[in-house]
């Protein structure tokens, strides 16, 4: 098996590819973060302390490969999923029913769950160790944010199954909206945008219907929430995720005492 | 004996016991660390939950309401979060007590040695990769993902949830109107959380776990993060059934139970019962007692603070007029929560301040 390994080393194929040796030597370990595009959102070299589980609860490390599951697990599902009132449901159960190891709704939906935690733990473990301190404020900032794509990426995906689990939740989140100050048809203030006696903040056209698209959950809210879902909000975090990383390194590799 | 065991806890889950239990239990906590967060405590904790817990599961209330598919998530994330604090708070105590005799801190003592991202980090992320699949797949496998019959406009399920993690959120409901808990809230909690690393300048305590150097900034980020929106949460999951009525783990949910709303308004309090006088028909001046009261909250507790508070003192000269006037406004914003639900539960208040024509209400 070695031998395999040793030979295959040795192919053309091989080193096109990896273009060091075997990486046991000092200069081999620096090259295979060096050369290879995925391991250089790392260092060649880290803070011992940093690294360590009961330091950073992997959780930061976790969010982000519970984004990796959740894109690939998602784009499975697209396959089989239309976001119409008449599809919508019958598709999620026609997954549920005939679809062999149809097990990426399961893995999607805990996944989801998952992140939500493991998202918050990680904003508790970089308050505990004070990492928000300098020169991290920035980085810290660009964290809340992705904590509230993450809670907006779960909360778009809660609509899409399209029973009644989903349309109620998103319609005891979204009622809120109603109530936005001057924006929000029932909101303080709103009253007071009048022009010639005529309201111009109503519940035709205010911010609650912005969201949804209209004065109910509906069709048009399922679609929305489904291209925010899918295209919007992944977009964005994958986007902020990848700053959230360059600044980790460049705010000096993970904290620990100076 | 169970009954009495299951009353007594239904007793103690009541919200108002509940919130003051959390408390209570958070400053124990922090004062007593050294004690409680010895692996002993920690373990007889442990076994205690469990105890509990296995007590529990033979309730058929109690069962459905835990097993109910999206509340699993919320039981793990209540074990990790009690988990992780222990975690945090017994390195803090072992650093703490190391810095106190001189000596460096235990991440101080490995964050000089450099090792290599391959195979060390390299390795620990492969193997949290690999559990953490694990565990996705048999969890997946185990629990399917929730369907209910599809959906209809016309037929309000009750309760009517929003998804757990905004269940902290709807609990305020209950205590304030939907512009203050749904839209100005959530928005204070973004720019508050943006706020922070410009609002505590202590340099101390950057990069390792730490109580003493920073005991006020940890406390109030737990009571935050801890009290105010786990602990809620796990309220509004399990303990608020049918008409957002509250119901203890082991108390059967009726959708016919309604509880009395017996809420009186401040301006109520001051003229009716307080003067013996009608409600003036003027709304400015009917409701000129609660006006008063908030701007007094606002305008004279910063001062009073500054004035018998060295902690605050101290904050102020190190954060300068327009930090402090920060940081102060987001604290009382904060407070304000605990306080109303405080007088909810002792004087029935319903609004301090309420302009019902114009949706305004405190
Ligand atoms: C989608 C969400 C997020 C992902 C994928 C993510 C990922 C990561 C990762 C992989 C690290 C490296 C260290 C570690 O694993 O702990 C990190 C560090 C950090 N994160 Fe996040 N994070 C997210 C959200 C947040 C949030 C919500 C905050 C704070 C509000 C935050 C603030 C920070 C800071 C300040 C660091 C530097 C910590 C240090 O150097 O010790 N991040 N993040």
């Amino acid at each position: 098996m070695p031998d395999l390994l040793t030979s295959l080393r040795k192919t053309q194929v091989w080193k096109s590819i990896f273009r060091h040796g075997p990486p046991n030597t000092t200069r081999n370990r620096t090259l295979v973060v060096l050369t290879n595009f995925f391991l250089h959102l790392h260092p060649v070299k880290v803070r011992k302390s940093g690294i360590r589980l009961s330091y950073t609860w992997c959780m930061g490390g976790l969010t982000f490969f519970l984004f990796l599951v959740e894109t690939i697990t998602g784009l499975l599902l697209m396959f089989y999923y239309r976001p119409t009132a008449e599809f919508a449901f019958q598709d999620i159960m026609a997954l549920r029913e005939h679809v062999a190891l149809g097990l990426m709704r399961e893995m999607h939906r805990w996944g989801a769950h998952a992140m939500v935690i493991t998202v918050w733990l990680h904003m508790y473990r970089v308050f505990l160790t004070g990492s928000y301190k300098p020169p991290r404020e920035f980085n810290w900032n660009v964290g809340v944010i992705l904590l509230v794509l993450t809670l907006l990426l779960s909360f778009t995906g809660y609509l899409l199954p399209w029973d009644q689990l989903a349309i109620w939740a998103v319609t005891v989140g979204t009622n809120m909206a109603r109530a936005t100050p001057f924006l929000g048809h029932e909101g303080p203030g709103a009253a007071l945008l009048q022009l010639g006696g005529v309201n111009l903040v109503h519940a035709g056209d205010d911010v609650r219907f912005a969201l949804l698209s209209g004065r109910f959950v509906g069709e048009a809210t399922l679609l929305r929430f489904y291209v925010l879902h899918c295209v919007g909000f992944p977009l964005v975090a994958a986007t902020l995720m990848a700053v959230h990383f360059w600044r980790v390194r460049k705010d000096g590799g993970i904290s620990g005492p100076l | 004996m169970v009954d009495a065991i299951k009353n007594f806890v239904n007793a103690l889950s009541n919200p108002t016991v509940y919130f003051f239990l959390t408390i209570v239990g958070l400053w124990a906590y922090l004062q007593f660390r050294k004690q409680l967060t010895h692996p002993i405590s920690a373990w007889l904790f442990l076994l205690g939950s469990v105890a509990f817990f296995i007590f529990s599961m033979f309730d058929p209330t109690f069962r459905s309401v835990v097993t109910k598919p999206d509340n699993v998530p919320i039981v793990i994330m209540l074990g990790l979060v009690l988990y992780l604090t222990w975690l945090g708070l017994r390195r803090a105590v072992l650093n703490d007590e190391l810095m106190k005799r001189g000596e460096a801190n235990l991440e101080a003592k490995e964050s000089k040695d450099r090792v290599f991202t391959w195979p060390d980090l390299v390795y620990t992320e492969l193997i949290c990769m690999v559990l953490c699949t694990a565990a996705l797949v048999v969890w997946s496998i185990v629990l399917r993902a929730p369907l209910e019959e599809p959906a209809a406009p016309a037929r309000t399920p009750n309760p009517s949830k929003a998804p757990w993690y905004f269940l902290g959120l709807q609990e305020m409901l209950v205590y304030y109107d939907p512009w203050i808990a749904g839209v100005v809230l959530p928005s204070l909690i973004i720019v508050g959380l943006m706020a922070i690393p410009y609002l505590d300048r202590n340099p101390k305590g950057n990069g390792y776990y730490t109580f003493e150097e920073r005991p006020f900034a940890i406390a109030f980020f737990m009571f935050g993060f801890l009290i105010l929106w786990v602990s809620l949460v796990v309220l509004g999951t399990f303990l608020r059934g049918p008409n957002w009525s509250f119901f203890g783990p082991f108390q059967p949910w009726d959708i016919h139970f309604l509880e009395p709303l017996v809420n009186v308004n401040l301006s109520e309090y001051f003229w009716v019962r307080g003067l013996g006088a009608p409600l003036p028909a003027n709304a400015i001046l009917r409701e000129l007692p609660g006006i008063a009261l908030i701007v007094a909250y606002f305008a004279l507790v910063p001062p009073l603070l500054l004035s018998t508070s060295k902690l605050f003192r101290s904050y102020f000269l190190e954060l300068g007029a327009a930090r402090y006037a920060t940081f102060i406004m987001l604290l009382l914003v904060e407070m304000s929560l605990p306080i109303k639900m405080v007088l909810r539960w002792t004087i029935n208040l319903k609004y301090v301040v309420a302009f019902p024509e114009y949706f305004f209400n405190i």
